[in-house]
């Protein structure tokens, strides 16, 4: 080992931190832009959307328990279930899929 | 005077505080539970339970750490390390800039730089969820469970191994993903646009993964160029009304 961990971390965390800070500490005022404002509208659902599937298929055992998941999240998400129901009810939907299955 | 200025900062900071931890608390608990396998490759690559909390309280990002590790594992040269965080969290800039739109304009430096300091998918899905102006006590409320959920977890995973049985492993994994379907749905009922533009993106990405040359990227860098792609042309094609966001 030529190398120290410490100081690897200490790269690591200066370059994540930087990233996270400085867009927040820079754009100080709102922006006036129309496609610039969209675009910033938009990202967040993008960018979950596209976090969530196809991923939930491979975070469990048998990709059917996270397609399950997936379904009942929406449906409940749909109806105004809270943060809280919706994640717990996935976890359950999956557990129980896996149980029965496995 | 200054009891009651005091006073009033409390009542009208400690809601967002106290709806911050109770929002907080699933994601804490999906974080425990992924960090601690985190903490399995943190082993792997040589790290002791404290240099695993550091790496997780400083970053707070399990493909960027899970990237890390193995440059770290490879003893590779430093440049490496800089560069594969860079591309694996690069989605944060992203969503950075929408939260630097959802503070007041006269937030200080202070607020901006702490809220930044946790800036992960799940904190930064709760935030944007909430209707209005952010609240730097809410995310600070968040963090105040997550943070510890998720480093705690690192050094706990180095230092126990693999003792969750697979079935909570299995079934725990999901949770954030219910937390990200919690923040896109109800939106996507109301804006029909948003809806579609969720259903596209969920069609995209499941194509991405199996296209030549996409595939061949990393989860983290695919997901940038899709948010980007997807959002540019939902921004061109459907921009805002003057009175929305």
């Amino acid at each position: 080992m030529t190398h120290d961990i410490y100081i690897y971390l200490l790269i690591m965390s200066a370059v994540t931190l930087a990233i996270r800070i400085l867009p927040l500490t820079l754009i100080r005022r709102q922006i006036k832009n129309r496609f610039l404002r969209s675009f910033l509208y938009y990202v967040p659902y993008v960018t979950l959307a596209v976090m969530t599937f196809p991923a939930i298929l491979d975070a469990t055992r048998i990709p059917l328990a996270g397609g399950l998941a997936l379904l009942s999240g929406i449906a409940l998400s749909w109806w105004g279930a809270s943060l809280f129901k919706v994640a717990a009810s996935c976890c359950l939907v999956v557990f129980l899929t896996e149980m029965v299955l496995c | 005077m200054e009891t009651m200025t005091r006073r009033g900062f409390l009542m009208s900071h400690s809601r967002a505080l106290k709806e911050g931890i109770r929002d907080g608390m699933p994601i804490a608990l999906g974080y425990f539970v992924v960090s601690f396998t985190l903490g399995i490759a943190a082993k792997n690559a040589g790290l002791t339970p404290f240099q695993g909390f550091l790496a997780s309280f400083f970053n707070n990002a399990s493909a960027g750490e899970y990237a890390g590790f193995t440059v770290i594992a490879a003893d590779a040269a430093y440049i490496e390390i800089a560069l594969i965080t860079l591309v694996a969290n690069a989605r944060y800039l992203l969503m950075s800039c929408v939260l630097s739109q959802k503070f007041a304009p006269d937030t200080s430096l202070w607020h901006r730089i702490c809220v930044g300091f946790d800036v992960t998918d799940e904190i930064f899905g709760i935030s944007v969820a909430r209707p209005g102006r952010l609240d730097p006590y809410y995310n600070y409320g968040a963090m105040l469970v997550a943070l510890p959920g998720w480093s705690v977890g690192t050094a706990m995973g180095i230092a126990a191994g693999n003792i969750l049985p697979l079935e909570a492993v299995s079934a725990l994994s999901v949770a954030l993903y219910g937390m990200f379907l919690a923040v896109i749905i109800p939106p996507a009922r109301q804006d029909k646009i948003v809806g579609i533009l969720v259903l596209f993106s969920f069609f995209s990405s499941f194509a991405a993964v199996h296209l030549p040359v996409l595939m061949e990227l990393s989860g983290g860098t695919r997901t940038i160029l899709l948010t980007v792609v997807l959002s540019a042309l939902a921004a061109y094609f459907f921009p805002l009304k003057e009175t929305q966001a």
